[in-house]
């Protein structure tokens, strides 16, 4: 893997006139873990979606492996937010998980044998194998989560986008997908998460990028998150800085 | 199937009175032929509608059906300067085709260009084209030479108007749509259920929604004739949303809502049939109400009565062990109590108090009393003068239940961090959720305190006055 996963340049992505995102830049290196971190609005779901051609973008250009998106496409794994889906659509745990590999099966193809097995595979490594048949309104919130996680996972990618994995999940789920995490990092493989807990920032990312519709910051998480990153980032929101505070005060005392 | 259609079979072997049987035998070329024809286009919508309705757009088919006619008086308008005929079916009908999709265009557009909502952009492009489509078959019905006057069966549908030909017309547009459906199922189930995700493995989402689209043109066109255009909107989406009441998945629910619509179309028209005067749009749409009605009632997946039945038995499940296990912590807490022996029986037909267990905890006498006298009925209690005991079988099962409850509570005490997803599962017995090994260390762990019983002592002490112990 020579070539970085992750290239923005310049981007600006604008809702009907007004900027959401603008200059943003950064570049990220081959098995980094990435917490994407800022304020609501800041538009951390914008510059994810952007990186994969869903929005358009006014100017800047986003290169993955060196290529555009849509060539690359393959080699990138999605999980969108949890809400952003209507749970109760009638299909099975499994059905939804085996959607990760439609692409690969192609058109006019039916879902096989081997499809399934994958399916099931992905499934047991977040730990919801035993979930398969159930119809997707029956999981809890932390099932649902694994089981966007098992998508992406299904499809093997070298990329990873994750938006906001980790809301409003229980504990388990959390560890859960923090092993999933740790697992692609050895694997060399690399993950840009929006991460909205600011207290396990050091705890679960190597690097982060601190967004408030431009970046204010990004690197390894020991330079770049700092308190006085964190002021920019969030303004003058002091239940935030609060947070921040204790962050930094856990950090120093090593926990 | 298709020979039926063919052959004319209007051989009379029975009286001339007998119509009801002669209709219900489909004995009559025409009738059989309605019925045939209508049935298929009932199976052929409702497949389209399961997909629509998952797609959330229910309601584009009936902009579309209403921006249809517009397209039928313009194409009698015209096509006699066209040199064609201007009552002949497939001319008049691919003018719909075109004005309905234009009428989708309109809503595209519309929604797209201004800030304004899909169900604002299809009530305009709705009830301008159906306006524009009234003033243009007013006008066609004042042209001297025209002969306009069936053109009204495509608002209201006049089944006795369907020759062999219509039906041959419904069996293609049926067939080419459910073929693009299950050719596509797979990316179409995509597309309904995680959009952004379709769009970010590549699928070209637009393309899929236009096809779907041109399902819903097809069957929509084709019956035109047969329920009419402004009761088209029925059948898409009335047996879908039938077949969602009884599963929850998504290829049995289109399959269910086939049969759902052809049945529908297909008890309708015989109704019709039986009846001239009853019109067979009305008919259909009746029937299919019925369906749904009945689905929306006892629907096994999610009807209203077996949601009901589901609440009142989970509700009777836990008044059932809170009886149980009430009355066999007011035994434990009992001076001389034997309870926590596991092989003894001496407690059972010991008595305990009815209004300490009323007291136990917030519940209301009526609903405690009910729960009472239905355990009594099983064998499992006995009752007498504000006093309750336990039979034999009811100490067994109260004592399980109350081993069953602490273990669970010590649980989500020891193992906080992982409790929720397991305790989720919600299973009848504990053995079912949690591995022997971790069953064991919890019964250690309670029993530690006691000294080997099979009951662990409640996490909370029970020491503590039982009201007071029931906070949890």
């Amino acid at each position: 893997m020579s070539e970085l996963p992750l290239v923005i340049e310049d981007l600006t992505v604008a809702y009907n006139r007004k900027p959401v995102i603008w200059d943003v830049a950064f570049q990220v290196e081959p098995g980094s873990l990435v917490g994407v971190i800022g304020p609501n609005g800041a538009g951390k779901s914008t510059l994810l979606k952007a990186c994969m051609d869903l929005l358009p973008t006014a100017s800047g250009r986003v290169r993955v492996f060196g290529e555009p998106y849509k060539v690359n496409r393959h080699r990138v794994g999605y999980v969108p937010q949890r809400e952003s889906v209507d749970w109760d659509f009638p299909v099975s745990a499994l059905d939804v998980v085996t959607m990760g590999l439609y692409r690969e099966i192609g058109w006019l193809r039916p879902v096989r044998k081997k499809h399934t097995d994958a399916a099931r595979a992905a499934m047991e490594r977040v730990g919801i194998e035993e979930l398969e048949g159930r119809q997707i309104s029956q999981l809890s919130g932390g099932q649902q989560q694994r089981t966007f996680l098992a998508r992406a996972l299904v499809q093997d990618a070298d990329l990873y986008f994750m938006d906001e994995p980790f809301a409003a999940v229980d504990a388990a789920t959390e560890k859960a997908i923090v092993e999933i995490l740790r697992g692609m990092k050895r694997e060399g493989k690399t993950a840009i998460v929006i991460h909205h807990d600011l207290q396990t920032v050091h705890e679960y990312f190597d690097h982060v990028v601190l967004l408030n519709m431009r970046v204010v910051a990004h690197g390894p998480t020991e330079e770049v998150f700092t308190t006085e990153n964190l002021q920019k980032t969030y303004g003058g929101r002091l239940t935030l800085l609060d947070q921040a505070t204790e962050a930094m005060r856990r950090r120093d005392k090593g926990v | 199937m298709h020979s039926c259609i063919a052959v004319p079979a209007s051989v009379s072997l029975f009286a001339q009175g007998d119509s009801w049987s002669r209709v219900l035998l489909l004995e009559d070329y025409n009738t059989r032929l309605v019925v045939i024809a209508t049935t298929l286009l009932g199976l052929a919508a409702g497949v389209v509608g399961s997909f629509t309705l998952l797609r959330k757009r229910a309601l584009l088919g009936d902009a579309l059906s209403h921006a249809t006619l517009p397209g039928i008086g313009l194409a009698f308008l015209l096509s006699p300067s066209l040199g064609l005929d201007g009552k002949s079916l497939p001319v008049l009908l691919i003018g719909a085709a075109i004005s309905g999709s234009i009428g989708m265009a309109m809503i595209l557009v519309i929604r797209n260009l201004t800030k304004l909502k899909e169900d604002t952009a299809l009530g305009i492009v709705l009830s301008v084209f159906f306006g524009g489509g009234l003033a243009l078959l007013g006008f066609a019905q004042q042209m001297p030479e025209g002969h306009a006057a069936g053109l009204e069966s495509f608002i209201y549908g006049k089944t006795a108007s369907i020759i062999a030909q219509d039906a041959w017309w419904i069996l293609g547009a049926g067939t080419l749509s459910l073929g693009l459906l299950s050719v596509f199922y797979k990316e179409l189930k995509l597309l309904c259920f995680d959009e952004g995700f379709a769009l970010s493995r590549g699928y070209p989402t637009i393309g899929l929604d236009l096809m779907l689209m041109v399902t819903v043109v097809l069957v929509t066109i084709v019956g035109l004739q047969a329920v009419g255009l402004v009761l088209m909107i029925a059948l898409l989406v009335i047996p879908a949303a039938a077949a969602r009441f009884w599963t929850g998945n998504m290829l049995r629910m289109a399959i269910l809502s086939a049969a759902i619509g052809g049945v529908s179309c297909m008890v309708g028209s015989i109704l019709s049939a039986l009846s001239p005067g009853l019109p067979s749009g009305a008919m259909i749409v009746l029937t299919s109400a019925a369906f749904f009605l009945v689905s929306m009632l006892i629907g096994h997946q999610r009807g209203v009565i077996v949601q009901a039945w589901r609440r009142w038995r989970t509700k009777r499940r836990i008044d059932r062990r809170h009886v149980l296990r009430g009355i066999y912590e007011l035994l434990e807490i009992q001076p001389t109590s034997f309870v926590t022996d596991e092989t003894s029986q001496a407690a059972a037909g010991k008595w305990v108090s009815a209004p300490a267990l009323l007291s136990s905890r917030t519940w209301s006498s009526r609903r405690m009393f009910g729960e009472v006298q239905r355990l009594r009925n099983e064998g499992l209690l006995r009752s007498r003068d504000k006093e309750l005991s336990l039979t034999a079988s009811g100490l067994l099962e109260a004592r399980r239940l109350t081993r069953e409850h602490r273990l669970w509570e010590l649980y989500l005490i020891t193992h906080a961090d992982v409790a929720a997803e397991r305790v989720d599962r919600d299973a009848e017995r504990i053995e079912d959720c949690l591995e022997p090994v971790m069953i064991d260390e919890l019964e250690t762990l309670l029993n530690e305190a006691r000294g080997g019983s099979s009951v662990p002592v409640s996490p909370h002490g029970i020491e503590l006055p039982v009201h007071e112990a029931r906070t949890s």
